[in-house]
């Protein structure tokens, strides 16, 4: 053993280092080229790179119906995702906090999907889509499996909506069900006794108690959906029409499809910024919304 | 009063149940068909197979290379979530019982890259990997694996950190332990449950990712299972007699981890969610 005292300096760098070095190379200097490479027309290949001031930006916001349509695809597919996952994992996560003799097999149930990527639950659902619904829709009759899922714009949208909750539901079931189960009993009892009604219990005592859950889950679920990629790739490849293409998927094309590395750079930036702005702004109004109890 | 909410409850776990069966139809699709000959996959998709193709298995593990993705795959998730748990525990350790400016500007480096989505640093990233010429091998995977999981599994131990007590390292170092040794042999056991959660959310992600492997390795026998099969689904679409099998080869493992780990995987994520 040895009794030699290790100088600050030296314990610094023993325990921070390998983190600053790996953090530096992956996120600091990527993060700095790009905002370098995001005002050139850099195309990946040659090693001419030549400064193109704002146009990349100027050419997002003029010139980019792709773009923009894909941004819209990412908001309205976010937007109901995040409400969608979050209600069903919440209402998952109440009843199966219930006294329910299969409660436990249930929840590993509904969390199950959530283990498997989404590149390879695309496939899965790619086959359900075409061949299995198909095959329902001959023994049931119903039209809800003739029709063809992944075959028009707005069937291919819900398509990704229902397997996007399929997915995710079971994963905010396990936030929800840890921020429910510390729901105090004494509260609910004392409502109980004052004659509060199941809905009224819900409403005005555990939804503002798991407040602090919802704020996670809603911050998790929008990250989720505005970076999603592995899912659109192996479901409908952005299609029909690059009517499912996410933003994720467009910057990826602009780069490696297009060449275009300034350009995708630009996009990516915005990209942050963006999504940056939605979790701060999310962040604050869900918090301002907690209580204690 | 007793009876009526028995059987209220008793409505209520046949609706889970049955919600839950739909849930699992996708898996019911996917292991019947197959084993099915590609015709009756073609005639009846929802049908019990009439009999069981399970050589369907061994063409579609031979024509995928899934020896050699299950390799990289496994090399790739162990050696990756090991350092990152290590270097962000240490790191995390640091930072709480130093607390200096310094450690205070980096936690907060380290918290709002958390907001960065990949695609903003994607395309960069690749020069920085090729630069250093660790492209289409491991070591960039690796490397590029660290950098990105790092400031997160900090996060949340630099949280846990705060609730270990110092006495006991107090203790240790009268007793002559040097820093180093107080760490491995005292703060690192303490710190288990919290590793627990890291660990988990790093393998299902790491396993489970796309993007960043299809960005970095190219080599085919540098495959994971995801890049595996997104390859050999291109080249088998709509041949669902091979294209199932192997779906069905690459999620088995990663639903076997979690069907035997759940509890340490469901109160993982729990716990990492409180803290985030």
């Amino acid at each position: 053993m040895r009794h030699r005292k290790l100088s600050q300096y030296g314990q610094q760098i023993f325990f921070v280092g390998p983190a600053i070095l790996f953090f530096t190379v992956v996120m600091i200097i990527p993060f700095i080229m790009g905002m370098y490479y995001s005002f050139t027309d850099w195309n990946g290949v040659s090693g001419e790179v030549a400064w193109v001031g704002f146009d990349n930006f100027t050419k997002i916001f003029t010139n980019d119906p792709d773009f923009w349509n894909s941004f819209w695809f990412t908001v309205r597919f976010t937007v109901l995702g995040v409400i969608l996952i979050n209600v069903v994992g919440f209402f998952l996560a109440y009843f199966l906090t219930k006294p329910l003799k299969s409660r436990n097999v249930l929840r590993t149930i509904f969390f199950m999907p959530n283990v498997i990527g989404g590149l390879l639950l695309g496939f899965i659902w790619q086959f359900i889509f075409v061949k299995g619904f198909a095959t329902l829709g001959d023994l049931t009759g119903w039209s809800f499996f003739q029709l063809p899922w992944l075959g028009t714009e707005t069937t291919g949208f819900w398509a990704i909506v229902m397997v996007f909750v399929w997915q995710y539901s079971g994963y905010l079931m396990v936030i929800y069900i840890a921020s429910l189960t510390n729901v105090s009993k004494e509260v609910l009892e004392a409502a109980e006794i004052d004659g509060a009604t199941h809905f009224q219990k819900l409403r005005s005592i555990i939804v503002p108690l798991v407040m602090p859950a919802v704020t996670v889950g809603l911050f998790l679920a929008i990250s989720w959906s505005f970076k999603m990629f592995d899912l659109n790739l192996s479901l409908t490849q952005g299609g029909p029409f690059k009517s499912t293409e996410s933003v994720a998927m467009n910057i990826y094309n602009e780069a490696f499809l297009n060449n275009r590395y300034g350009l995708g750079t630009a996009k990516a930036l915005l990209f942050f910024v963006i999504v940056a702005i939605i979790s701060l702004i999310q962040v604050k109004v869900t918090k301002s919304k907690e209580v204690e109890a | 009063m007793e009876a009526k909410y028995r059987g209220r409850n008793v409505i209520l776990e046949i609706v889970m149940v049955l919600i839950a069966l739909v849930f699992l139809a996708p898996f019911y699709f996917l292991f019947v068909n197959s084993v099915k000959s590609f015709g009756e996959i073609l005639s009846d998709a929802a049908s019990w197979p009439s009999q069981f193709n399970w050589d369907n298995y061994s063409k579609a593990w031979e024509l995928a290379r899934f020896s050699e993705a299950f390799r990289n795959s496994i090399v790739i998730t162990v050696i990756s979530v090991v350092l990152i748990t290590l270097f962000s525990a240490m790191a995390a350790y640091r930072m709480v019982r130093s607390d200096s400016k310094f450690n205070r500007v980096l936690l907060m480096l380290f918290v709002m890259s958390m907001v960065v989505p990949f695609q903003t640093i994607m395309i960069p990233v690749l020069q920085v990997v090729n630069g250093l010429d660790i492209n289409n091998s491991i070591w960039g995977l690796l490397l590029t694996n660290l950098g990105l999981s790092l400031p997160m599994a900090i996060f949340l131990f630099h949280g846990f950190v705060k609730s270990v007590p110092l006495e006991i390292e107090e203790a240790a170092t009268v007793d002559g332990c040097n820093p180093v040794r107080v760490f491995f042999s005292i703060v690192l056991p303490l710190l288990r449950p919290m590793m627990m959660t890291i660990i988990v959310l790093n393998t299902l992600a790491i396993w489970n990712d796309y993007l960043l492997p299809s960005l970095i390795l190219q080599k085919p026998s540098l495959r994971t299972i995801p890049l595996a099969t997104y390859s050999f689904f291109g080249q088998y679409t709509k041949q669902w007699d091979m294209a199932l099998p192997a779906l069905a080869i690459g999620i088995l493992p990663i639903v076997a981890f979690y069907l035997l780990l759940q509890r340490y995987i469901v109160e993982g994520i729990a716990a990492g969610s409180v803290k985030g």
